[in-house]
């Protein structure tokens, strides 16, 4: 039983740092642009095939770092063309739109891939199990948490040290004095959504050597990722990550006792976190009114 | 002008009934089928209630599928293991949907803006698990079988809704009538009028003494009745209750369906649904990527219609 459970708690928390990773580049969005970005499960996806076509040219690790950079070359156009108009008016009109891309998305990979599933290939080393007693951590998962760890440190590193951060960190408490003093708020949400929608690849790439490719996998990863960021508190970064964490192991712990309601237990903690802490686990007060 | 103004409204009032009282007498010579008719009128339904909060309370929903699917669900079960009767099935899919949504809504009317429309979104979805899941009530991934409409029964005779397809339009179209009455009225009161005053200015509105979050909720939750009974309508449709029924993506069919009406107007939606449902029936036909298309639809409708098709044609009267 407690292997079980160990085996559960480890697996609830890799798939919580995937979580983090998704919820991170949505929340990023969320903040400076005021969009929710549906199609954040569609560059997911195509980050992911990205690298399934590439890998043959570059290899695995050309791979990692490339098709991130093409997803969030195609995010930043994305951004400039079509949410770019949107700025200033409802924020319904940036839903809808993203909600009709990641449409377009998803028939798109199918209609470029292929509706059957792709499997992808990891290098060899990363699929060992590592040990007899751990037969359940492969390389790969503890792979894939180093690389989530490592992102969202540079991450953090990027938004408290370097000025792009820093002015990304103002423009969400403020963007109107932000752009007062001088700042191109429209570069500024063109550089963000990239940085959003690059994480958004980067877990795309590190899901497909997961659990394959397919068109639809966007769609199931994206509602976690918005519980995060509500069960975390909106506007706080810090919050999304302990959020993702949370739901990730409350998931897998419960996958051990009614496997029916893994996915449930987490719509239960959003509602509770609602129910007594409004504004999340660490939101700041008012940001979510 | 107030009494030509008048005059109109009513012109366009009985051109519109007009329109719907005939349906099953024009739709097929045009390529139709009665069905497609019934089909609008209650996704019509389903999208003005998105509409009663979004257009005239300004709070976005984008978890009506939820309140939908329940309302589709209670009818399914209530014919296949409590009585065969039709207006019962009806009457308990929309209580269900409806408390649902009286509960949920308590949590979520606090939020503003975007956050609302995420913590619907989110909470919307608990129920699509739950259908999803519980097979062994709701038949899981296969969606809710075994039961069907009956004969609508008054005592000295009865109408055979069950067979016969324009018989039972024109008994949609009678609930048809009634969610739209109750609308209307609910818009026209004092209460409706704080809905209103609510999405053009909440702090004021709040400044006034008008108790917003409780108003919000109130017509959260009677939004929530009438999609409830839109989607009891909709399992009757085809005698099935569908798991996707109560998937954000039909959220945001709804959605869309209100913004391209025109989400301003209280027929909108109506018009929305119809080249909606026309429109997928029409692609669904001839392109295997039709969601493509209605994707695109989305982005078009956003960028370039963003009053929809009404608003567009009022504001023309306007200049």
């Amino acid at each position: 039983m407690s292997q079980l459970l160990l085996f559960n708690v480890t697996n609830g928390l890799i798939i919580g740092a995937f979580y983090v990773l998704m919820a991170l580049g949505l929340s990023l969005i969320l903040n400076l642009s005021n969009v929710i970005n549906f199609a954040h499960g569609g560059f997911l996806v195509a980050g992911g095939y990205i690298a399934y076509t590439i890998t043959p040219y570059v290899g695995f690790w050309g791979a990692l770092l490339v098709a991130p950079l093409v997803t969030a070359a195609i995010g930043l156009a994305v951004e400039r063309v079509l949410i770019r108009p949107l700025y200033g008016r409802d924020p319904l009109y940036g839903l809808l739109l993203t909600f009709g891309l990641a449409f377009i998305f998803e028939d798109g990979t199918r209609f470029i891939w292929g509706a059957q599933g792709k499997p992808v290939t990891i290098p060899a080393f990363l699929a060992q199990p590592l040990s007899d007693e751990l037969f359940f951590i492969t390389g790969y998962r503890l792979f894939m948490v180093v690389m989530v760890a490592v992102a969202v440190g540079l991450l953090f590193v990027l938004l408290r040290y370097t000025r792009l951060g820093i002015r990304i960190r103002a423009g969400t408490l403020d963007l109107e004095t932000v752009a007062a003093l001088g700042i191109n708020v429209g570069m500024l949400r063109s550089l963000n959504f990239s940085v959003g929608v690059f994480l958004a690849g980067l877990s795309g790439v590190l899901a497909a050597g997961q659990l394959g490719l397919e068109p639809t996998m966007g769609a199931g990863l994206l509602m976690p990722s918005f519980i995060a960021i509500i069960v975390g508190g909106v506007g706080s970064l810090l919050g999304t990550l302990l959020g993702g964490l949370l739901i990730g192991v409350a998931s897998g712990v419960t996958a051990v006792f009614f496997p029916q309601a893994s996915e449930a237990i987490m719509y239960v903690m959003m509602a509770v976190v609602l129910l007594i802490r409004p504004r999340g686990l660490l939101g700041e007060e008012g940001m979510m009114t | 002008m107030s009494k030509s103004h008048h005059a109109r409204k009513l012109m366009v009032l009985g051109a519109i009934w007009a329109v719907l009282l005939l349906a099953p007498y024009w739709m097929p010579p045009l390529g139709g089928y009665t069905a497609l008719g019934t089909r609008v009128l209650v996704l019509g339904i389903a999208a003005m209630s998105v509409n009663f909060l979004l257009g005239f309370t300004g709070v976005l929903s984008f978890g009506h599928a939820a309140y939908f699917g329940l309302g589709a669900y209670g009818a399914g079960l209530t014919l296949k293991f409590l009585a065969a009767s039709t207006p019962l099935a009806l009457i308990c899919g929309t209580l269900l949907g409806g408390i649902a949504g009286a509960v949920l809504g308590a949590l979520i009317v606090r939020r503003r803006g975007v956050y609302f429309a995420m913590v619907t979104i989110a909470f919307g979805q608990v129920f699509y698990y739950i259908a999803f899941q519980w097979s062994s009530l709701t038949g899981g991934d296969d969606g809710l079988r075994g039961f069907s409409r009956q004969p609508l029964d008054l005592g000295r005779f009865s109408i055979d809704i069950a067979s016969n397809a324009q018989y039972f339009y024109y008994f949609v179209l009678f609930c048809f009538a009634l969610v739209t009455g109750a609308m209307a009225f609910v818009l026209r009161s004092p209460f409706g009028r704080t809905m209103l005053a609510i999405r053009e200015n909440e702090r004021r509105a709040r400044f006034l003494g008008i108790p917003v979050e409780r108003h919000i909720w109130i017509a959260f939750t009677l939004s929530c009745l009438f999609v409830a009974f839109a989607g009891a309508l909709y399992a009757l449709i085809n005698n099935f209750a569908d798991p996707r029924g109560l998937h954000y993506s039909q959220s945001g069919d709804f959605v869309i369906m209100a913004v391209m009406g025109g989400m301003r107007t209280f027929w909108g939606p109506l018009l929305g649904a119809a080249v909606f449902v026309v429109l997928q029936d029409y692609l669904s036909s001839i392109t295997i990527n039709w969601m493509s298309f209605i994707g695109l639809m989305f982005v078009l409708v956003v960028l370039f219609f963003p009053r929809g098709l009404l608003g567009v044609i009022r504001l023309g009267r306007a200049a």
